[in-house]
């Protein structure tokens, strides 16, 4: 592939907490239009990539190149900036704003859009995301699917070209998970953005990505598409890849082994 | 010993380093933020509308006081008629704004601060700066703004519901002339006194607001707390600073004056 097909890339990447390193030279590139997913354990330092990635920490050392830019670059930092959209794993919504108020605060913020078109765009986005009849409504008031995509409305409504997923079903049930990378696949091919996700849940996100890459100890361990990964037979990604799995085994056995209550 | 004072010398100095960068690029930021009047219009609210009742309530027991002590110090010496400059003078120069700061760091400040700590907490702060909203234009400097708005109008409110306060205790309760009393407040309070209150308030409430967003936004600086803990431990942090800022301020601004 050219590097401009490319929306990302990450070359050698670092980043340490007091004294601990976290990214150990991490690289990766994705393709543009893509659903790409980075999965890793618990605490392998995915979110804090995201993080690096979207501007909120400083990596140590490495680059972060947007198409073809380096970030170190202000200008291509502010550029990345108004294309690029983060959803935090909390939703990190403003929870003295209701849901439309939330939506249009990019808008108000970052354009010089008149009221009337913040309001339309604001409500439209909304509409897409069937959050249009909870406009008025406080985050607090929500559920918790219904808060992701109301964090995913206020996401697309600037229309950014990459959008950031940090754990986007982190503590959710297995049918809200599903719901919720069915959503990302969804309005990823509506708006064809493309969607770096990190999470933990190897089925579902398998299912909808593009690629794949596995953090694991700081580094890639692996890159590829979901079909490779799921073929794969290293003993470090299959371990990963088959933990629910074994999981479920190793509990069927311990209930095996209970004696039966007369 | 001598290390753990180097280190503390440096922790200050590092620290008022970063909370003068920090006011600094608030009062900045202000070129960058849109639709300040608006943030600007909430943020009078919250600091100035909703603090009204305490203000109100402390500014009249206030003079009531003052009035009060004021009468049985001067009968002593005959010297009743005295008690509205007495009054007048104490609680322009000193009293209105001191108080009137205390209670605002009291009640918006604290609110402030805990404001700005959850919103660090949950990334609200975070997703801002991801959307390319500055934080502290959007967040803290409209209420700097503010700040140098309401608090000189609070401190006038209390100068005048003191001075009503003094009259009821002084006039109404203890018998000292109504037309004497308001005379000598009239003849006592120049000019300059009054600068000096409204200098003093404003740089109270830049101080004051300065310190409890400075607070707040850095709530996750806090090293031996997290979560809610690290917010009340910065909302404290806040209103204990705030505090001892406006008595050291005070001492320094009169120093000036007299």
């Amino acid at each position: 592939m050219e590097t401009t097909d490319f929306a990302l890339e990450v070359e050698g990447l670092e980043k340490g907490f007091d004294g601990n390193a976290v990214l150990k030279g991490v690289s990766l590139r994705v393709p543009r239009g893509s659903i790409f997913t980075v999965l890793g354990p618990s605490g392998t330092g995915k979110s804090v990539l995201l993080k690096c990635i979207g501007n909120i920490l400083a990596p140590d050392s490495g680059r972060i190149v947007f198409e073809g830019r380096p970030l170190r670059d202000p200008a291509a930092r502010e550029d990345f900036r108004k294309r690029c959209s983060f959803l935090f794993q909390g939703n990190a919504l403003f929870d003295s704003l209701t849901a439309l108020e939330n939506v249009a605060l990019p808008l108000e913020q970052t354009t010089s859009l008149g009221k009337v078109e913040i309001f339309k765009r604001s409500l439209k986005a909304l509409q897409q995301l069937e959050m249009k009849d909870f406009a008025d409504r406080y985050p607090g008031r929500l559920s918790g699917g219904m808060q992701k995509r109301l964090a995913l409305a206020r996401a697309i409504v600037t229309q950014p070209e990459i959008v950031l997923f940090d754990e986007p079903t982190a503590g959710l049930d297995p049918l809200r998970r599903n719901a919720v990378f069915s959503m990302i696949a969804k309005y990823q091919r509506r708006f064809r953005f493309t969607a770096l996700v990190v999470t933990h849940d190897v089925p579902e996100a398998l299912a909808v990505s593009d690629h794949v890459a596995l953090l694991n100890q700081g580094r890639i361990a692996f890159e590829g598409t979901p079909a490779a990964f799921a073929a794969s037979s290293e003993s470090g990604i299959a371990l990963f890849r088959d933990s629910v799995e074994a999981l479920r085994q190793s509990l069927a056995a311990i209930r095996s082994e209970q004696p039966a209550i007369s | 010993m001598v290390r753990q004072i180097g280190q503390t010398t440096l922790g200050i100095v590092r620290d008022t380093g970063d909370f003068t960068l920090f006011c600094g690029r608030a009062f900045l930021s202000l070129s960058k933020t849109r639709r300040l009047p608006r943030r600007i219009l909430r943020a009078v609210y919250e600091q100035g509308a909703v603090c009204l009742p305490v203000i109100a309530i402390v500014g009249v027991f206030t003079g009531l006081v003052l009035g009060l002590q004021g009468y049985h110090v001067l009968s002593r010496f005959g010297s009743e008629g005295l008690l509205g400059t007495l009054v007048s003078l104490s609680l322009v120069r000193e009293m209105a704004p001191v108080l009137a700061a205390l209670m605002l760091v009291g009640q918006a400040g604290s609110a402030f601060a805990a404001e700005l700590g959850i919103q660090r907490n949950t990334e609200q702060i975070a997703a801002l700066e991801t959307m390319g909203v500055n934080s502290l234009g959007y967040l803290v400097a409209p209420r700097l703004i503010a700040a140098l708005l309401v608090f000189p109008a609070q401190a006038a409110l209390f100068v005048v519901l003191g001075l009503w306060g003094g009259s009821l205790s002084g006039s109404v309760l203890l018998g000292v002339d109504s037309g004497v009393y308001w005379s000598a407040v009239e003849r006592a309070v120049e000019f300059r006194d009054l600068r000096e209150c409204f200098l003093k308030a404003a740089s109270f409430g830049v101080l004051t607001t300065s310190i409890c967003a400075y607070m707040g936004f850095h709530a996750d600086r806090n090293t031996s707390s997290a979560g809610a803990r690290a917010v009340s431990a910065s909302t404290t942090r806040a209103v204990v600073f705030s505090s001892i800022t406006v008595l050291i301020a005070d001492y320094v601004i009169s120093s000036f004056f007299i």
